[in-house]
Protein backbone atom coordinates (compact mmCIF):
# COMPACT_ATOMS: atom_id res chain seq x y z
CA UNK A 1 0.00 0.00 0.00
CA UNK A 2 1.39 3.39 -0.93
CA UNK A 3 1.87 5.80 1.86
CA UNK A 4 0.64 9.36 1.85
CA UNK A 5 4.20 10.54 1.26
CA UNK A 6 4.55 8.40 -1.87
CA UNK A 7 1.27 9.67 -3.22
CA UNK A 8 2.45 13.23 -2.73
CA UNK A 9 5.69 12.57 -4.61
CA UNK A 10 3.74 10.83 -7.37
CA UNK A 11 1.37 13.76 -7.78
CA UNK A 12 4.32 16.14 -8.04
CA UNK A 13 5.73 14.06 -10.90
CA UNK A 14 2.40 14.31 -12.65
CA UNK A 15 2.66 18.10 -12.43
CA UNK A 16 -0.28 18.57 -10.11
CA UNK A 17 -0.18 21.70 -7.99
CA UNK A 18 -0.93 20.16 -4.64
CA UNK A 19 0.04 22.21 -1.59
CA UNK A 20 0.54 20.36 1.62
CA UNK A 21 -1.51 21.51 4.61
CA UNK A 22 0.68 23.16 7.23
CA UNK A 23 0.01 23.41 10.93
CA UNK A 24 -0.93 27.08 10.56
CA UNK A 25 -3.59 26.33 7.94
CA UNK A 26 -5.51 24.24 10.39
CA UNK A 27 -5.98 27.16 12.77
CA UNK A 28 -8.57 29.84 12.30
CA UNK A 29 -8.27 33.15 14.12
CA UNK A 30 -11.47 34.65 15.46
CA UNK A 31 -11.87 38.04 17.02
CA UNK A 32 -14.51 38.10 19.73
CA UNK A 33 -15.78 41.56 20.53
CA UNK A 34 -15.46 44.39 21.40
CA UNK A 35 -18.88 45.20 19.99
CA UNK A 36 -20.46 41.80 20.19
CA UNK A 37 -22.94 41.83 23.07
CA UNK A 38 -21.61 38.47 24.19
CA UNK A 39 -18.19 39.82 24.93
CA UNK A 40 -19.04 43.01 26.76
CA UNK A 41 -16.80 45.92 25.86
CA UNK A 42 -13.85 43.66 25.53
CA UNK A 43 -12.00 42.00 22.71
CA UNK A 44 -10.14 38.77 22.79
CA UNK A 45 -8.59 36.82 19.97
CA UNK A 46 -8.99 33.08 19.89
CA UNK A 47 -7.45 30.55 17.53
CA UNK A 48 -9.48 27.45 16.92
CA UNK A 49 -8.43 24.07 15.64
CA UNK A 50 -11.74 22.68 14.45
CA UNK A 51 -13.98 23.02 17.46
CA UNK A 52 -11.26 23.50 20.05
CA UNK A 53 -9.66 26.71 21.23
CA UNK A 54 -5.88 26.45 21.13
CA UNK A 55 -4.89 30.05 21.81
CA UNK A 56 -6.49 33.03 23.51
CA UNK A 57 -5.20 36.57 23.91
CA UNK A 58 -7.26 39.18 25.79
CA UNK A 59 -7.06 42.73 24.48
CA UNK A 60 -8.80 45.07 26.93
CA UNK A 61 -8.92 48.84 26.75
CA UNK A 62 -11.96 49.52 24.57
CA UNK A 63 -13.59 51.53 27.36
CA UNK A 64 -10.43 52.75 29.09
CA UNK A 65 -11.16 56.16 30.59
CA UNK A 66 -8.02 56.95 32.55
CA UNK A 67 -9.79 57.06 35.90
CA UNK A 68 -6.50 56.97 37.78
CA UNK A 69 -5.18 60.03 35.99
CA UNK A 70 -8.47 61.89 36.39
CA UNK A 71 -8.28 61.40 40.15
CA UNK A 72 -5.06 63.41 40.32
CA UNK A 73 -6.84 66.51 39.00
CA UNK A 74 -9.79 66.63 41.37
CA UNK A 75 -10.10 66.89 45.11
CA UNK A 76 -11.22 63.87 47.08
CA UNK A 77 -14.97 64.62 47.10
CA UNK A 78 -15.09 65.55 43.41
CA UNK A 79 -13.63 62.14 42.60
CA UNK A 80 -16.68 60.23 43.85
CA UNK A 81 -19.06 60.61 40.87
CA UNK A 82 -16.55 59.66 38.20
CA UNK A 83 -15.05 56.78 40.19
CA UNK A 84 -18.36 54.91 40.15
CA UNK A 85 -18.61 55.01 36.36
CA UNK A 86 -16.53 51.84 35.78
CA UNK A 87 -19.22 49.72 37.37
CA UNK A 88 -22.48 51.58 37.69
CA UNK A 89 -24.38 48.48 38.86
CA UNK A 90 -22.14 48.20 41.90
CA UNK A 91 -21.42 51.86 42.47
CA UNK A 92 -21.70 51.76 46.26
CA UNK A 93 -18.92 49.20 46.57
CA UNK A 94 -16.47 50.88 44.23
CA UNK A 95 -16.63 54.11 46.24
CA UNK A 96 -16.63 52.24 49.55
CA UNK A 97 -12.96 51.36 49.65
CA UNK A 98 -12.09 54.78 48.26
CA UNK A 99 -13.93 56.33 51.20
CA UNK A 100 -12.16 54.00 53.65
CA UNK A 101 -8.78 54.99 52.23
CA UNK A 102 -9.50 58.72 52.35
CA UNK A 103 -10.80 58.40 55.91
CA UNK A 104 -7.60 56.68 56.96
CA UNK A 105 -5.43 59.33 55.32
CA UNK A 106 -7.39 62.31 56.62
CA UNK A 107 -8.13 60.77 60.04
CA UNK A 108 -11.92 60.95 59.75
CA UNK A 109 -14.07 59.07 62.27
CA UNK A 110 -17.35 57.76 60.82
CA UNK A 111 -20.46 57.69 63.08
CA UNK A 112 -21.78 54.20 63.77
CA UNK A 113 -25.12 54.75 62.11
CA UNK A 114 -23.31 55.98 59.02
CA UNK A 115 -21.23 52.80 58.97
CA UNK A 116 -24.34 50.64 59.09
CA UNK A 117 -26.13 52.56 56.36
CA UNK A 118 -23.24 52.37 53.95
CA UNK A 119 -22.80 48.67 54.57
CA UNK A 120 -26.54 48.33 53.85
CA UNK A 121 -26.27 50.30 50.62
CA UNK A 122 -23.31 48.16 49.56
CA UNK A 123 -25.12 44.90 50.24
CA UNK A 124 -28.18 46.05 48.28
CA UNK A 125 -25.90 47.12 45.46
CA UNK A 126 -24.13 43.78 45.45
CA UNK A 127 -27.51 42.10 44.87
CA UNK A 128 -28.23 44.46 41.96
CA UNK A 129 -24.90 43.63 40.35
CA UNK A 130 -25.14 39.89 40.89
CA UNK A 131 -28.66 39.76 39.46
CA UNK A 132 -27.51 41.66 36.40
CA UNK A 133 -24.63 39.25 35.97
CA UNK A 134 -26.94 36.26 36.40
CA UNK A 135 -29.27 37.63 33.72
CA UNK A 136 -26.38 37.86 31.28
CA UNK A 137 -25.15 34.40 32.19
CA UNK A 138 -28.63 33.02 31.61
CA UNK A 139 -29.17 34.57 28.20
CA UNK A 140 -25.76 33.52 26.89
CA UNK A 141 -26.48 29.95 27.80
CA UNK A 142 -29.71 30.23 25.82
CA UNK A 143 -32.02 30.42 28.81
CA UNK A 144 -34.19 33.45 28.17
CA UNK A 145 -36.32 33.04 31.30
CA UNK A 146 -33.17 33.43 33.34
CA UNK A 147 -32.63 36.72 31.56
CA UNK A 148 -36.13 38.03 32.29
CA UNK A 149 -36.47 37.02 35.93
CA UNK A 150 -33.31 38.53 37.43
CA UNK A 151 -33.74 41.66 35.32
CA UNK A 152 -37.21 42.03 36.74
CA UNK A 153 -36.23 41.23 40.32
CA UNK A 154 -33.40 43.71 40.14
CA UNK A 155 -36.11 46.34 40.37
CA UNK A 156 -36.80 45.26 43.97
CA UNK A 157 -33.39 46.49 44.99
CA UNK A 158 -33.22 49.39 42.58
CA UNK A 159 -36.46 50.73 44.07
CA UNK A 160 -35.03 50.39 47.57
CA UNK A 161 -31.82 52.14 46.55
CA UNK A 162 -33.76 54.86 44.79
CA UNK A 163 -35.67 55.60 47.99
CA UNK A 164 -32.43 55.48 49.97
CA UNK A 165 -30.11 57.46 47.73
CA UNK A 166 -32.26 59.31 45.20
CA UNK A 167 -30.80 57.66 42.10
CA UNK A 168 -31.45 54.36 40.40
CA UNK A 169 -27.94 53.32 39.43
CA UNK A 170 -25.15 55.83 40.08
CA UNK A 171 -25.79 56.72 43.70
CA UNK A 172 -22.69 58.66 44.81
CA UNK A 173 -23.91 57.69 48.25
CA UNK A 174 -20.88 56.32 50.09
CA UNK A 175 -18.60 59.27 50.66
CA UNK A 176 -15.61 59.91 52.93
CA UNK A 177 -17.10 60.50 56.36
CA UNK A 178 -20.20 58.35 56.02
CA UNK A 179 -23.22 58.51 53.73
CA UNK A 180 -25.04 61.36 52.08
CA UNK A 181 -28.52 60.97 53.61
CA UNK A 182 -30.29 59.20 56.42
CA UNK A 183 -32.68 56.36 55.57
CA UNK A 184 -36.30 57.36 54.82
CA UNK A 185 -39.30 56.52 57.04
CA UNK A 186 -40.69 53.02 56.77
CA UNK A 187 -37.61 51.81 54.91
CA UNK A 188 -36.91 48.93 57.27
CA UNK A 189 -40.31 47.26 56.89
CA UNK A 190 -40.31 47.76 53.14
CA UNK A 191 -36.80 46.33 52.88
CA UNK A 192 -37.69 43.24 54.91
CA UNK A 193 -40.82 42.70 52.79
CA UNK A 194 -38.80 42.86 49.58
CA UNK A 195 -36.20 40.51 51.06
CA UNK A 196 -38.82 37.88 51.99
CA UNK A 197 -40.19 37.93 48.47
CA UNK A 198 -36.70 37.77 46.99
CA UNK A 199 -35.74 34.75 49.07
CA UNK A 200 -38.77 32.93 47.68
CA UNK A 201 -37.69 33.88 44.18
CA UNK A 202 -34.18 32.56 44.79
CA UNK A 203 -35.65 29.12 45.38
CA UNK A 204 -37.42 29.37 42.03
CA UNK A 205 -34.16 30.39 40.36
CA UNK A 206 -32.58 27.26 41.69
CA UNK A 207 -35.40 25.08 40.37
CA UNK A 208 -35.61 26.56 36.91
CA UNK A 209 -31.93 27.25 36.25
CA UNK A 210 -29.39 25.65 38.52
CA UNK A 211 -31.18 22.31 38.73
CA UNK A 212 -31.91 22.12 35.03
CA UNK A 213 -30.13 19.11 33.47
CA UNK A 214 -29.21 21.08 30.33
CA UNK A 215 -27.50 23.80 32.34
CA UNK A 216 -25.72 21.23 34.45
CA UNK A 217 -24.40 19.45 31.38
CA UNK A 218 -23.08 22.65 29.91
CA UNK A 219 -21.27 23.77 33.05
CA UNK A 220 -20.35 20.79 35.23
CA UNK A 221 -16.76 19.73 34.77
CA UNK A 222 -16.12 22.47 32.21
CA UNK A 223 -12.94 24.56 32.53
CA UNK A 224 -11.81 23.44 35.96
CA UNK A 225 -9.56 25.83 37.87
CA UNK A 226 -7.73 23.98 40.61
CA UNK A 227 -7.10 25.47 44.02
CA UNK A 228 -3.34 25.72 43.47
CA UNK A 229 -3.77 27.48 40.13
CA UNK A 230 -6.39 29.86 41.53
CA UNK A 231 -3.95 30.94 44.22
CA UNK A 232 -1.08 31.18 41.77
CA UNK A 233 -3.05 33.28 39.30
CA UNK A 234 -4.25 35.48 42.14
CA UNK A 235 -7.90 35.48 41.08
CA UNK A 236 -10.46 37.12 43.33
CA UNK A 237 -14.01 36.88 44.55
CA UNK A 238 -16.40 34.18 43.43
CA UNK A 239 -13.84 32.64 41.04
CA UNK A 240 -11.47 32.10 43.95
CA UNK A 241 -14.16 30.82 46.29
CA UNK A 242 -15.46 28.40 43.64
CA UNK A 243 -12.01 26.80 43.60
CA UNK A 244 -12.10 25.97 47.27
CA UNK A 245 -10.43 28.97 48.91
CA UNK A 246 -12.82 30.45 51.50
CA UNK A 247 -11.47 33.98 51.25
CA UNK A 248 -13.73 36.99 51.60
CA UNK A 249 -12.47 40.44 52.59
CA UNK A 250 -15.56 40.95 54.76
CA UNK A 251 -14.33 38.04 56.88
CA UNK A 252 -10.56 38.20 56.38
CA UNK A 253 -10.18 41.91 57.07
CA UNK A 254 -13.55 43.17 58.41
CA UNK A 255 -14.10 46.83 57.62
CA UNK A 256 -16.57 49.14 59.35
CA UNK A 257 -19.10 46.99 61.24
CA UNK A 258 -18.70 43.66 59.44
CA UNK A 259 -17.09 42.06 62.49
CA UNK A 260 -20.45 42.44 64.28
CA UNK A 261 -22.32 40.59 61.53
CA UNK A 262 -22.72 36.83 61.64
CA UNK A 263 -22.35 35.26 58.21
CA UNK A 264 -20.59 32.40 56.46
CA UNK A 265 -18.15 32.61 53.59
CA UNK A 266 -19.77 30.65 50.78
CA UNK A 267 -17.42 28.48 48.75
CA UNK A 268 -17.31 25.32 46.66
CA UNK A 269 -14.52 22.92 45.89
CA UNK A 270 -15.06 21.76 42.33
CA UNK A 271 -13.74 24.87 40.53
CA UNK A 272 -15.74 24.29 37.34
CA UNK A 273 -18.14 26.62 35.55
CA UNK A 274 -21.02 25.39 37.66
CA UNK A 275 -19.25 26.25 40.90
CA UNK A 276 -18.28 29.67 39.56
CA UNK A 277 -21.90 30.40 38.67
CA UNK A 278 -23.36 28.92 41.84
CA UNK A 279 -21.15 30.75 44.34
CA UNK A 280 -22.60 34.20 43.43
CA UNK A 281 -26.05 32.65 43.93
CA UNK A 282 -25.05 31.45 47.42
CA UNK A 283 -23.64 34.93 48.05
CA UNK A 284 -27.02 36.44 47.22
CA UNK A 285 -28.68 34.20 49.81
CA UNK A 286 -26.07 35.14 52.39
CA UNK A 287 -26.44 38.82 51.54
CA UNK A 288 -30.13 38.63 52.39
CA UNK A 289 -29.21 37.48 55.92
CA UNK A 290 -26.61 40.24 56.20
CA UNK A 291 -29.15 42.89 55.18
CA UNK A 292 -31.64 41.68 57.78
CA UNK A 293 -28.97 41.79 60.50
CA UNK A 294 -27.83 45.25 59.45
CA UNK A 295 -31.40 46.54 59.72
CA UNK A 296 -31.83 44.94 63.15
CA UNK A 297 -28.56 46.03 64.70
CA UNK A 298 -28.51 49.56 63.32
CA UNK A 299 -28.58 52.31 65.97
CA UNK A 300 -32.02 53.92 65.88
CA UNK A 301 -30.78 57.48 65.75
CA UNK A 302 -27.62 59.48 65.42
CA UNK A 303 -25.42 61.18 62.89
CA UNK A 304 -24.84 59.51 59.53
CA UNK A 305 -21.95 61.63 58.35
CA UNK A 306 -18.90 63.12 60.01
CA UNK A 307 -18.52 66.87 59.71
CA UNK A 308 -15.90 67.50 57.07
CA UNK A 309 -13.92 70.52 55.98
CA UNK A 310 -14.71 71.71 52.45
CA UNK A 311 -11.52 70.12 51.15
CA UNK A 312 -10.56 67.26 53.45
CA UNK A 313 -6.86 66.56 53.51
CA UNK A 314 -4.41 64.87 55.81
CA UNK A 315 -0.67 64.65 56.29
CA UNK A 316 1.40 63.12 53.48
CA UNK A 317 1.17 59.36 53.50
CA UNK A 318 -0.14 56.36 51.66
CA UNK A 319 -2.64 53.60 52.23
CA UNK A 320 -4.10 50.49 50.65
CA UNK A 321 -7.69 49.68 51.60
CA UNK A 322 -10.01 47.09 50.13
CA UNK A 323 -13.57 45.84 50.33
CA UNK A 324 -15.35 42.81 48.94
CA UNK A 325 -17.31 43.88 45.88
CA UNK A 326 -19.55 41.79 43.66
CA UNK A 327 -16.48 40.76 41.68
CA UNK A 328 -14.02 40.20 44.48
CA UNK A 329 -11.53 42.31 46.36
CA UNK A 330 -11.57 45.94 45.31
CA UNK A 331 -8.56 47.86 46.56
CA UNK A 332 -7.41 51.44 46.38
CA UNK A 333 -3.79 52.42 46.74
CA UNK A 334 -3.74 56.14 47.43
CA UNK A 335 -0.65 58.31 47.89
CA UNK A 336 -1.25 61.73 49.37
CA UNK A 337 1.22 64.59 49.38
CA UNK A 338 -0.72 66.68 51.88
CA UNK A 339 -2.76 68.64 49.32
CA UNK A 340 -6.53 68.22 48.81
CA UNK A 341 -5.90 66.33 45.57
CA UNK A 342 -4.56 62.76 45.72
CA UNK A 343 -1.02 62.42 44.35
CA UNK A 344 -1.61 58.94 42.95
CA UNK A 345 -4.61 56.65 42.92
CA UNK A 346 -4.28 53.03 41.86
CA UNK A 347 -7.43 50.97 41.60
CA UNK A 348 -6.98 47.23 41.90
CA UNK A 349 -10.16 45.51 40.75
CA UNK A 350 -11.26 41.90 40.77
CA UNK A 351 -12.15 41.92 37.07
CA UNK A 352 -8.64 42.87 36.00
CA UNK A 353 -7.21 40.07 38.12
CA UNK A 354 -9.72 37.49 36.91
CA UNK A 355 -8.85 38.31 33.29
CA UNK A 356 -5.59 36.42 33.77
CA UNK A 357 -7.60 33.22 34.21
CA UNK A 358 -9.37 33.63 30.87
CA UNK A 359 -6.63 32.40 28.49
CA UNK A 360 -5.72 29.80 31.06
CA UNK A 361 -9.24 28.35 31.15
CA UNK A 362 -10.29 28.82 27.53
CA UNK A 363 -7.42 26.94 25.90
CA UNK A 364 -8.54 23.37 25.39
CA UNK A 365 -12.26 24.13 25.57
CA UNK A 366 -14.73 23.93 22.72
CA UNK A 367 -15.67 27.22 21.10
CA UNK A 368 -19.30 26.57 21.99
CA UNK A 369 -18.34 26.60 25.67
CA UNK A 370 -16.72 30.01 25.35
CA UNK A 371 -19.70 32.04 26.72
CA UNK A 372 -20.14 29.60 29.62
CA UNK A 373 -16.48 29.96 30.61
CA UNK A 374 -16.10 33.66 29.90
CA UNK A 375 -19.14 34.87 31.85
CA UNK A 376 -18.50 32.47 34.70
CA UNK A 377 -15.41 34.54 35.50
CA UNK A 378 -17.66 37.29 36.85
CA UNK A 379 -15.79 39.65 34.60
CA UNK A 380 -16.87 43.23 34.06
CA UNK A 381 -14.88 44.72 31.15
CA UNK A 382 -15.58 48.35 31.97
CA UNK A 383 -14.26 47.89 35.47
CA UNK A 384 -11.15 46.08 34.27
CA UNK A 385 -10.33 48.91 31.85
CA UNK A 386 -11.01 51.69 34.36
CA UNK B 1 8.86 41.14 59.85
CA UNK B 2 11.65 40.08 62.15
CA UNK B 3 12.33 37.08 59.94
CA UNK B 4 12.76 39.18 56.82
CA UNK B 5 15.14 41.50 58.64
CA UNK B 6 17.19 38.62 59.96
CA UNK B 7 17.49 37.08 56.53
CA UNK B 8 18.33 40.17 54.51
CA UNK B 9 19.57 42.68 57.08
CA UNK B 10 20.83 45.79 55.39
CA UNK B 11 19.55 44.85 51.93
CA UNK B 12 16.03 45.99 52.67
CA UNK B 13 14.76 49.28 54.01
CA UNK B 14 11.60 49.18 56.09
CA UNK B 15 9.51 52.22 55.11
CA UNK B 16 6.72 51.74 57.63
CA UNK B 17 5.00 49.12 59.76
CA UNK B 18 1.34 49.87 60.46
CA UNK B 19 -1.29 47.44 61.71
CA UNK B 20 -1.86 44.95 58.87
CA UNK B 21 0.32 46.91 56.44
CA UNK B 22 4.07 46.69 55.93
CA UNK B 23 6.06 48.47 53.29
CA UNK B 24 9.61 47.54 52.43
CA UNK B 25 11.94 48.93 49.81
CA UNK B 26 14.68 46.97 48.09
CA UNK B 27 17.29 47.61 45.47
CA UNK B 28 16.21 46.52 41.97
CA UNK B 29 18.91 43.82 41.81
CA UNK B 30 17.61 42.14 44.99
CA UNK B 31 13.89 42.25 44.23
CA UNK B 32 13.61 38.76 42.72
CA UNK B 33 15.50 37.17 45.60
CA UNK B 34 13.42 38.96 48.24
CA UNK B 35 10.16 38.13 46.44
CA UNK B 36 11.12 34.46 46.20
CA UNK B 37 11.83 34.40 49.92
CA UNK B 38 8.50 36.10 50.69
CA UNK B 39 6.65 33.55 48.61
CA UNK B 40 8.41 30.42 49.77
CA UNK B 41 9.13 31.11 53.43
CA UNK B 42 6.63 33.79 54.46
CA UNK B 43 3.48 32.55 52.72
CA UNK B 44 2.71 35.58 50.56
CA UNK B 45 1.41 33.55 47.66
CA UNK B 46 -0.05 36.12 45.26
CA UNK B 47 0.22 39.76 44.23
CA UNK B 48 -3.03 41.68 44.54
CA UNK B 49 -1.85 44.55 42.45
CA UNK B 50 1.22 46.19 41.07
CA UNK B 51 1.58 49.75 40.02
CA UNK B 52 3.86 52.67 40.17
CA UNK B 53 4.20 56.26 41.22
CA UNK B 54 6.16 58.95 39.47
CA UNK B 55 8.34 61.27 41.56
CA UNK B 56 9.76 63.86 39.15
CA UNK B 57 11.43 65.90 41.91
CA UNK B 58 13.62 62.95 42.87
CA UNK B 59 13.82 61.83 39.23
CA UNK B 60 12.57 58.40 40.25
CA UNK B 61 9.71 56.01 39.63
CA UNK B 62 8.59 53.76 42.44
CA UNK B 63 7.09 50.42 41.45
CA UNK B 64 4.99 48.81 44.16
CA UNK B 65 3.69 45.25 44.51
CA UNK B 66 0.94 44.57 47.02
CA UNK B 67 1.42 41.00 48.19
CA UNK B 68 -1.21 39.02 50.05
CA UNK B 69 -1.85 35.49 51.21
CA UNK B 70 -4.77 33.16 50.50
CA UNK B 71 -3.31 30.03 52.02
CA UNK B 72 -2.21 31.28 55.45
CA UNK B 73 -5.25 32.29 57.46
CA UNK B 74 -3.33 34.49 59.90
CA UNK B 75 -1.97 36.56 57.00
CA UNK B 76 -5.35 36.99 55.29
CA UNK B 77 -5.73 40.58 56.45
CA UNK B 78 -2.11 41.57 55.84
CA UNK B 79 -0.72 43.32 52.81
CA UNK B 80 3.01 43.52 52.31
CA UNK B 81 4.08 46.25 49.91
CA UNK B 82 7.30 45.44 48.13
CA UNK B 83 8.76 48.42 46.33
CA UNK B 84 11.77 49.27 44.25
CA UNK B 85 12.83 52.56 42.76
CA UNK B 86 14.32 53.17 39.37
CA UNK B 87 15.56 56.20 37.51
CA UNK B 88 13.04 58.09 35.38
CA UNK B 89 15.42 58.46 32.45
CA UNK B 90 16.10 54.77 32.00
CA UNK B 91 13.33 53.03 33.88
CA UNK B 92 14.14 49.32 34.07
CA UNK B 93 13.38 46.67 36.63
CA UNK B 94 13.63 42.88 36.67
CA UNK B 95 10.22 41.27 36.25
CA UNK B 96 8.60 39.27 39.04
CA UNK B 97 6.56 37.18 36.62
CA UNK B 98 8.54 34.02 37.43
CA UNK B 99 7.86 34.46 41.13
CA UNK B 100 4.30 35.76 41.00
CA UNK B 101 2.39 34.73 37.91
CA UNK B 102 -0.38 37.11 38.98
CA UNK B 103 1.65 40.23 38.16
CA UNK B 104 1.68 39.53 34.43
CA UNK B 105 -1.00 42.01 33.38
CA UNK B 106 -0.22 44.48 36.14
CA UNK B 107 3.37 44.79 34.94
CA UNK B 108 2.20 45.20 31.39
CA UNK B 109 -0.08 48.00 32.51
CA UNK B 110 2.75 49.64 34.44
CA UNK B 111 4.94 49.45 31.37
CA UNK B 112 2.54 51.42 29.22
CA UNK B 113 1.28 53.79 31.90
CA UNK B 114 4.64 54.70 33.44
CA UNK B 115 7.16 53.51 30.91
CA UNK B 116 8.97 51.07 33.17
CA UNK B 117 10.56 48.31 31.13
CA UNK B 118 10.41 44.96 32.90
CA UNK B 119 13.44 42.90 31.97
CA UNK B 120 12.45 39.30 31.33
CA UNK B 121 8.75 40.01 30.88
CA UNK B 122 7.66 38.35 27.63
CA UNK B 123 5.33 41.13 26.55
CA UNK B 124 6.28 44.72 27.29
CA UNK B 125 3.63 46.04 24.92
CA UNK B 126 0.43 48.04 24.61
CA UNK B 127 -2.44 46.83 26.76
CA UNK B 128 -5.15 49.30 27.72
CA UNK B 129 -4.14 52.30 25.64
CA UNK B 130 -5.14 52.65 21.97
CA UNK B 131 -2.83 51.06 19.41
CA UNK B 132 -1.98 54.43 17.86
CA UNK B 133 -1.04 56.09 21.15
CA UNK B 134 1.93 58.35 20.40
CA UNK B 135 2.67 60.32 23.53
CA UNK B 136 4.61 59.86 26.73
CA UNK B 137 3.31 57.32 29.27
CA UNK B 138 0.17 58.98 30.68
CA UNK B 139 0.66 58.37 34.38
CA UNK B 140 3.94 60.27 34.41
CA UNK B 141 3.52 63.64 36.03
CA UNK B 142 4.71 65.61 33.01
CA UNK B 143 1.80 64.26 30.97
CA UNK B 144 -1.01 66.78 31.37
CA UNK B 145 -4.66 66.30 30.49
CA UNK B 146 -5.63 68.82 27.82
CA UNK B 147 -7.24 71.95 29.21
CA UNK B 148 -6.21 71.30 32.80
Amino acid sequence: MTSLEDKFEESKKLGLQIVRESEEDRLMTLSVGPQHPGSGHFRFTVKVDGDYIVYCDPDPGYVHRGEEKMCEYRNVIQNIPHLERPVIHDSSNITYSYSLAIEELAGIEVPRRGQYIRALASELNRQVYTLYWLAIYGIFLGHSTMFMWPTGDRELFIDLLEALTGARVTHAFNIPGGVRNDIPDGFKDWCIRQMRYFQKRLKEYEDIFYNMPLFRQRTEGVAVLSKEDAVKLGVAGSVLRASGVPYDIRKAEPYDIYNEIDFKVQYMKTGDCFARSYVPFLDMQESCHIIEQLLDKMPQSGEVRAKLQPNPKGPPGETYRRVESGRGALGYYIVSDGTPKPYRVKISVGSFRNMLALPYLLVGQKLADMPAVYWSLNYWPVEADR
Amino acid sequence: MEEIKKKFGELIKVVFVKPLRIKIQVEPRDIVEVATFLRDSMGFDHAESAGGTDYPKENQIEVIYHLGSYTREDLGAHILSLTARTSRDDARLPTLINVYKSVEYHERETFEMLGVYFEGHPRNERFLLPEDWADIPPLRKDFRIKGR
